[in-house]
């Protein structure tokens, strides 16, 4: 099962890589993992994508609960939850392309941000389901280069992750 | 107060009661060094290796139950103390280790003794820290020690560059004795409802069985724990880790269990219909296979670390909290309940586990003219036992450690000191000193081989510099015993390796350090020369047995077998 957990640790040098040496030391899978600092500097929010059994999912929230660093945790896909992803792409961008391309990224609700005679730059945000059936829309041979940014997320509602 | 970098580290280790610690100095720590001369509230021991510095502040540690302290120099310094961190961090030890780094501005220039201590040490720490600025420091140090020995205690290692601790530069300094570290909080107290359903679940069994480990230890619920077992008259089983938490000559106790433990403490584990786990991981020397893993029980299990519960055995009850409070709140609902165990069921348990114990799976050629090891454990536990002085037993990492744990019996927690998890050879020398330097008017005796001794040999100079007489013994079967045993039993006796010639003359070796070192040949003189060794209070004696070659450890369950498929002495071929 695929989980994504969201967790508060001190914004200190060395607890990005307490957490990603857990996930090698341990075997762990790490699909994707975000790190940004919050609106409190001293704190940093990371977003970890990751798949396991639901033994080895409780696993992982418990060693990263007892590294000294971590603060609070939460497993975002336990509940109705808004995720997103960012994805640049540098597509193909010529002749009767041009507006082929232009037409998907408005379906797809993303921005041209860099245009060339030759070439496109398209912003988009969603889940990775969308951003995936982007790419196929636009097939492979269109792109000339591609960044995803990885997932990041937050609760619906009432729940809230801060310390 | 006024301080610079290399006092507020003295000052600390004076206020958190630090009275010894182990080291070696370097260019990087130098600052602190001549901070450490210019006091007199710590004492530091010398050693001859950083290695050997760790696993004597491991010893000291084990045997006092407060954290053991290490300081030495950056870049060689920190990486030889790397084992030594490792091996605590297996087995939960409360410790900090200091090390000089080279300045700042020096960092990441690969400068000379440069290593990234932080990063090198981060998985096998509890926690670690690098202060880059001398305001932090002390307050770095609390948290050290804070960290190291509170929830389920280990390594922290405190990596401090050289113009932190500069003389010159001196600050106000505070120490924050009362700290809170908010992404921190280890639980303390076992949930009541789940302490309820715990009682009642023993109180039902017809099969019960009591497994602890050494968090029990760890925790000095020694007390808390025989209370409860006798209160209840179960059968009750230690951990390697854990023995001498509850006295091993009392009736109730069915000796260690796991892989070289009893047939009748792994039987119960395999037949229970109840286990009660207290501080304990389940390893998987302790578990044998998982999937034969006790079929019949369910299981309460309590832990100060939530990690350790249900990660390799799933458990029908969860108890987070610190053992003593855990056990003392469970005594409370016991004594309270009106509920009684049935009496019947439990007496018909016991008969089922006498005919188990009816095996004697210790077993061994008592009449062999050769000295066996077990023999000179089995004297060494009654000579040491008629002084009426208090003894601690270290050892290395073996066939020797097996045995010693078979067949020394030990009454009380913090007595039996041994490198456990992470099973590190060089052990048990050092950690013999650091555990005499806490206990002077107590025996301390090393069971060691003569694989294992030679990896941290030169402390025997370190103990002689600083009067640490320990005993040594020696069983020197010229083969490293534990591989040769799996060689010969999975290998085809293909002895890949594990033979050791050009072994040294450690009677000499012993005299040239300075201590009294002796070679027992003869069955007949191993009772003389153990006596011999416990009257020389003052000097180290380096008792060199030469043992039975051919011996392995029995019984023994092989790897992927259950704790109901042992394998006697009787039955010497293993698939």
């Amino acid at each position: 099962m695929r989980h994504i957990i969201s967790v508060l640790l001190e914004n200190e040098s060395g607890a990005l890589s307490r957490v990603a040496g857990l996930f090698s030391a341990r075997g762990y899978n790490i699909e994707s993992l975000t790190v940004a600092p919050t609106a409190d500097r001293s704190l940093s929010r990371m977003t970890i994508v990751t798949t396991g059994t639901e033994e080895v999912i409780e696993q992982i929230k418990k060693q990263l609960n007892k590294l000294v660093d971590v603060v609070r945790l939460s497993d975002l896909t336990e509940s109705p939850h808004v995720e997103r992803e960012m994805l640049l792409i540098k597509v193909r961008a010529e002749g009767a392309q041009r507006e082929e391309v232009r037409s998907l990224v408005d379906i797809f609700r993303g921005r041209i941000v860099d245009v060339t005679d030759k070439s496109y730059i398209v912003e988009m945000t969603g889940d990775g389901a969308k951003i995936d059936a982007f790419m196929g829309a636009l097939g492979e041979h269109a792109v000339l280069e591609v960044v995803r940014s990885g997932t990041t997320g937050i609760a619906r509602g009432e729940k809230i992750l801060r310390y | 107060m006024e301080l610079s970098g290399g006092e507020i580290v003295m000052e600390a280790l004076r206020r958190e009661g630090v009275e010894h610690i182990f080291g070696y100095p370097g260019g990087a720590a130098l600052h602190i060094y001549d901070a450490l001369y210019q006091q007199d509230a710590v004492e530091h021991i010398l050693v001859r290796h950083e290695q050997g510095a760790v696993h004597a502040a491991d010893g000291y540690a084990r045997s006092t139950g407060k954290p053991g302290v290490v300081l030495v120099t950056s870049g060689p310094g920190i990486t030889n103390c790397v084992t030594g961190i490792a091996t605590a961090h297996m087995d939960s030890i409360p410790m900090v280790v200091l090390s000089g780094q080279v300045p700042t501005r020096a960092i990441g220039s690969d400068a000379f003794q440069e290593c990234d201590a932080t990063g090198i040490t981060r998985p096998c720490v509890k926690h670690n820290f690098m202060v880059t600025r001398l305001e932090d420091l002390a307050e770095t140090m609390r948290k050290a020690f804070y960290v190291a020995t509170s929830g389920r205690p280990g390594p922290v290692v405190v990596d401090i560059p050289k113009d932190v601790t500069a003389p010159n530069v001196k600050i106000p300094f505070e120490y924050p004795e009362d700290l809170r570290m908010r992404s921190y909080n280890p639980t303390i107290k076992g949930h009541p409802g789940q302490i309820r359903k715990a009682v009642d679940l023993l109180i039902s069994a017809q099969r019960p069985m009591i497994y602890t480990g050494g968090g029990v230890v760890l925790s000095n619920a020694s007390a808390e724990l025989t209370e409860l077992t006798r209160e209840l008259g179960y059968p009750i089983t230690n951990t390697l880790m854990g023995l001498g938490a509850y006295p091993a000559t009392d009736p109730q106790f069915l000796g260690m269990l796991g892989m070289h433990g009893t047939y009748e403490a792994n039987m119960a584990m395999h037949e229970c219909d109840v286990l009660l786990a207290i501080g304990a991981r389940f390893d998987d020397r302790v578990t044998g296979e998982i999937e034969h893993f006790c079929p019949h029980a369910r299981i309460i299990h309590v832990d100060v670390d939530p990690s350790s519960i249900s990660k390799t055995v799933n458990v029908d009850v969860p108890i987070v909290g610190d053992v003593k409070h855990v056990l003392r709140d469970m005594l409370g609902v016991l004594r309270a309940s009106e509920r009684r165990a049935d009496a019947q069921a439990i007496a018909t348990w016991w008969e089922q586990i006498g005919r188990w114990a009816a095996t004697d799976c210790l077993a061994y050629d008592r009449d062999s003219e050769l000295i066996k090891p077990q023999y000179v454990l089995e004297r060494l536990n009654e000579l040491t036992r008629e002084t009426g002085r208090d003894t601690f037993v270290t050892s290395d990492v073996g066939q020797h450690q097996m045995w010693a744990a078979q067949f020394y019996q030990f009454d009380k927690p913090r007595r039996w000191i041994n490198s456990g998890g992470l099973g590190t050879m060089g052990f048990g020398l050092p950690a013999a000193m650091g555990v005499k330097l806490a206990h002077r008017d107590a025996d301390v005796v090393c069971v060691t081989g003569e694989a294992s001794i030679q990896m941290c040999i030169q402390e025997l100079s370190t103990m002689k510099q600083y009067d640490l007489p320990c005993i040594v013994v020696n069983l020197n079967n010229r083969y490293m015993g534990m591989v040769r045993q799996w060689q010969e039993f999975f290998y085809s006796k293909r002895y890949s390796h594990s033979y050791v010639d050009a072994l040294p003359d450690f009677k000499a070796l012993a005299e040239s350090y300075g201590h009294i070192g002796v070679r027992i040949e003869h069955k007949g003189e191993v009772d003389g020369a153990i006596r011999e060794a416990l009257a020389n209070r003052d000097r180290l004696t380096f008792l060199d047995f030469i043992t039975d070659q051919s011996e392995n450890v029995y019984p023994m369950i092989a790897q992927g077998k259950g704790h109901h498929e042992m394998h006697l002495a009787s039955e010497r071929e293993l698939a």
